[in-house]
């Protein structure tokens, strides 16, 4: 393939990789920005968010599209809820700390993990794409005659897979002004600038703990959602998307939303660009490599705080 | 360890030592040693000329025989391992309902080994030397069995697999693992090769999975296209547990003729649709091994493209306009439908293609059996030798797949191999090899191996 058209399949393809990325980090770095946990068990909440979208499709006959929509709001708030309970019945119980809450959250992975696999099964299962059309890009070559315009082999994508980049840039704007814009945002980052003096003034630190939690697992879900119609629900999804998460998390900084996003851009796009150049094994050993740099001179991440 | 499994047929001993020990603990020490000396005459009296012990050896030998199933239940290879499953359940009760083996019947030990080759080789320990099996058996993926096969070497228990791979015929593994039910990569796409050059193109671009069983794929294949005067263009590998494929795709060079694929893994239904997606309405000739869609409904969405396109299956997963009896009286003791898929559920279809060599191993099993007299762990080697010494195998229901040949000297298996069109959403047989296609020249000779 010419390298115009490599470009913009490669660009393609890391755009749907950051979206839903972008999605996922956003929740694992909003959970340690509040609650100041690591929670070891975000990938699961992925993993349920596409299995979950598998089995609420699956009950919704008709169209496609209206098993996709209603597993698109089900989805996430069914798994919402389950982190909600994890944190009243575990994170809570030991009382949000950071070493013990990694060891609780590990064990949470497999207890989601297990139980998947004892009732969904190990079978990969598909979700059909409310639309889905092959979308074919022109280019434009230098020939005798001048600019002429061609379609390159291969050179394309999907509606559906547009769509998920659209949704996320959605999405992330209405995460974004829920931070910034509303009563629920204020208290979410009252309590993460001082849990004590938040406490204080009388915010409900451990209802906002809780909710944050479902929010984080939430956002997760829908990135679920919103990948399975391309990929497939399988109970061990959630363990590449896991390190990712991380990986997007640290280079962006904790806790910091326009981190996230950015690193989760330079990350996705990058796997897709290296990808599609060289191998894909490179692109990740070259995220993990540029963590490892970010660790070592700039350890808050690109857009973080220096912790006090 | 390995003691204990050489001798089992001494196992009436064993239990007798259990005894004394539990003796020996809980009574004082005079009482105790009259009681040992007790017991040692018993035995010696029995062993003699008791009646009794010529009960207990009409009790060992109406025992079931036991046969070790390591399972894919779990992993990547979990959609193999359910239908490996139902074959194998499906064959034990034909055997049993026709009298067992040697008068015994068969029990199926069933352990998962999660797709994983290092709780493979523990799978196969524990069914050596905790569940007592006389053989261990069922394993498909090449990189459980290439863990698999070096423990069940030194614990020396048949290893019967049923998973393709090359490694057996190569001389890679040992003189207990056998796969007689199966035939192996190298000759399949041994036998592909002039079919594709022929009929489909010469400029081949090959995409297959980075583990032993895809380089199987890569070396062989190669080799027999280029013997053809073909050429492979592009070789492209996909780790197995990959989930996105799109990438890998602008990697195929334009002037393809031909694409070759052949996936495994949880993903394969996203690699087939996404490389229909990449192609849109231009797609070069597809040529398939159906493990790129084993257990995959072909009227999947998106699969549309590959109308036209062929593929290469072990056993035809759509009944045929020629289906042998054979073929519909094993698809109907299995419980799959005309169109491969559960009788129970149109939507779990089958991995047709593979799973008759689960059938057709454990029928080899108990002709092995019967001809060697096996009748405990004491005949494993005499087991060995029996199926060494097998050759010819027809066409029948214990090997509904077609007809067999077998080299003793590989452990290697060879038969002949189907060519599917995907024909009005259904695979339609478009060409059968010959077995003779499929030989190539002995690499080892286990039989010169010691037990």
């Amino acid at each position: 393939m010419e390298l115009g058209p490599y470009l913009i399949l490669g660009l393609l393809e890391g755009l749907v990789t950051a979206a839903v990325l972008s999605l996922m980090a956003l929740g694992l770095s909003l959970v340690f920005g509040v609650m100041r946990v690591v929670n070891v068990a975000h990938g699961e909440f992925f993993m349920v968010g596409a299995v979950l979208a598998w089995w609420i499709a699956s009950l919704v006959g008709g169209h496609p599209a209206l098993g996709f929509l209603a597993a698109l709001i089900i989805a996430p708030l069914l798994t919402a809820g389950l982190a909600m309970l994890a944190d009243q019945l575990v994170l809570k119980r030991i009382g949000y700390d950071p070493e013990r809450t990694i060891v609780a959250t590990i064990g949470l992975l497999y207890v989601i993990q297990q139980i998947t696999l004892m009732t969904y099964g190990p079978d990969a299962r598909p979700v059909e794409a409310p639309f889905n059309h092959r979308l074919s890009i022109p280019f434009v070559e230098w020939t005798e005659g001048g600019f002429a315009m061609y379609w390159p082999w291969g050179l394309g994508t999907t509606s559906y897979k547009l769509a998920v980049i659209v949704a996320a840039v959605v999405l992330l704007t209405a995460i974004w002004l829920l931070m910034t814009r509303t009563r629920y945002g204020l208290l979410m980052r009252a309590t993460q600038l001082d849990r004590e003096t938040a406490q204080a003034f009388a915010i409900p630190v451990g209802r906002v703990y809780a909710s944050v939690f479902g929010l984080g697992a939430g956002l997760a879900a829908l990135g679920g959602v919103l990948i399975v119609p391309i990929q497939q629900a399988h109970y061990l999804m959630g363990h590449d998307p896991l390190l990712l998460s991380f990986i997007v998390v640290i280079i962006g900084g904790l806790g910091s939303l326009p981190g996230t996003v950015v690193a989760a851009l330079l990350i996705g796009i990058s796997d897709g660009m290296i990808s599609v150049f060289f191998s894909p094994t490179l692109a990740k050993i070259i995220a993990t490599l540029a963590v490892a740099f970010v660790l070592v001179f700039r350890p808050q991440g690109l857009f973080g705080k220096r912790a006090l | 360890m390995k003691k204990t499994i050489h001798d089992t047929p001494v196992e009436n001993t064993q239990t007798t030592n259990k005894g004394d020990d539990r003796i020996n603990a809980s009574k004082p020490s005079r009482r105790k040693a009259i009681k040992t000396l007790a017991a040692t005459t018993a035995l010696a009296a029995a062993a003699s000329s008791m009646p009794l012990f010529g009960r207990y050896g009409q009790v060992q030998s109406s025992e079931p025989i036991k046969i070790g199933f390591q399972v894919h239940r779990t992993g990547i290879g979990a959609a193999y391992g359910r239908w490996y499953d139902r074959t194998t359940k499906a064959a034990v009760k034909k055997i049993n309902d026709e009298g067992g083996i040697n008068g015994r019947p068969v029990e199926i030990v069933a352990e998962d080994d999660g797709t994983d080759p290092k709780r493979g080789a523990e799978v196969v320990e524990k069914m050596a030397t905790q569940h007592g099996c006389d053989i261990a058996f069922g394993t498909l993926f090449s990189h459980v069995v290439i863990g698999s096969a070096p423990r069940a070497g030194e614990l020396k228990i048949p290893y019967f697999v049923v998973s393709e791979g090359h490694h057996v015929a190569s001389g890679m593994l040992n003189r207990y693992t056998l796969q007689p039910g199966i035939t192996d990569v190298k000759s399949q796409v041994q036998a592909m090769a002039p079919f594709v050059n022929s009929t489909l193109g010469k400029k081949v671009t090959m995409i297959y999975p980075d583990f032993a069983f895809g380089h199987d794929h890569r070396d062989y294949f190669s080799a027999a296209v280029e013997a053809q005067g073909g050429e492979v263009v592009a070789k492209i590998a996909i780790p197995p547990t990959e989930s996105s494929f799109t990438k890998y795709f602008p990697k195929i060079p334009r002037n393809t003729d031909v694409i070759y694929h052949v996936m495994v893994g949880p993903a394969v239904l996203t690699f087939v649709k996404e490389m229909g997606e990449f192609f849109g309405n231009s797609r070069p000739e597809i040529f398939g091994f159906i493990d790129s869609l084993e257990a995959v409904d072909l009227a999947s969405p998106g699969l549309e493209f590959l109308e036209g396109t062929y593929f290469w299956e072990g056993n035809p997963r759509y009944a045929q306009a020629d289906q042998s009896e054979y073929d519909k009286a094993y698809r109907a003791a299995v419980g799959v439908d005309a169109n491969g898929a559960s009788l129970s559920d149109s939507k779990d279809v089958a991995t047709y293609a593979h799973m008759f060599g689960c059938w057709e191993t454990l029928h080899i099993v108990k002709a092995g059996m019967e001809a060697s007299g096996y009748a405990g762990a004491g005949d494993r080697s005499k087991l060995i030798e029996a199926v060494e010494s097998m050759t010819s195998m027809p066409h029948s229901f214990a090997n509904p797949q077609g007809a067999k040949e077998f080299n003793g000297k590989t452990h290697q298996t060879f038969g002949h191999q189907y060519i599917t069109r995907v024909t009005n959403g259904k695979l339609v047989l478009a060409h059968t090899t010959s077995i003779e296609d499929t030989y190539y020249p002995d690499e080892v000779d286990y039989t010169k191996q010691s037990f």
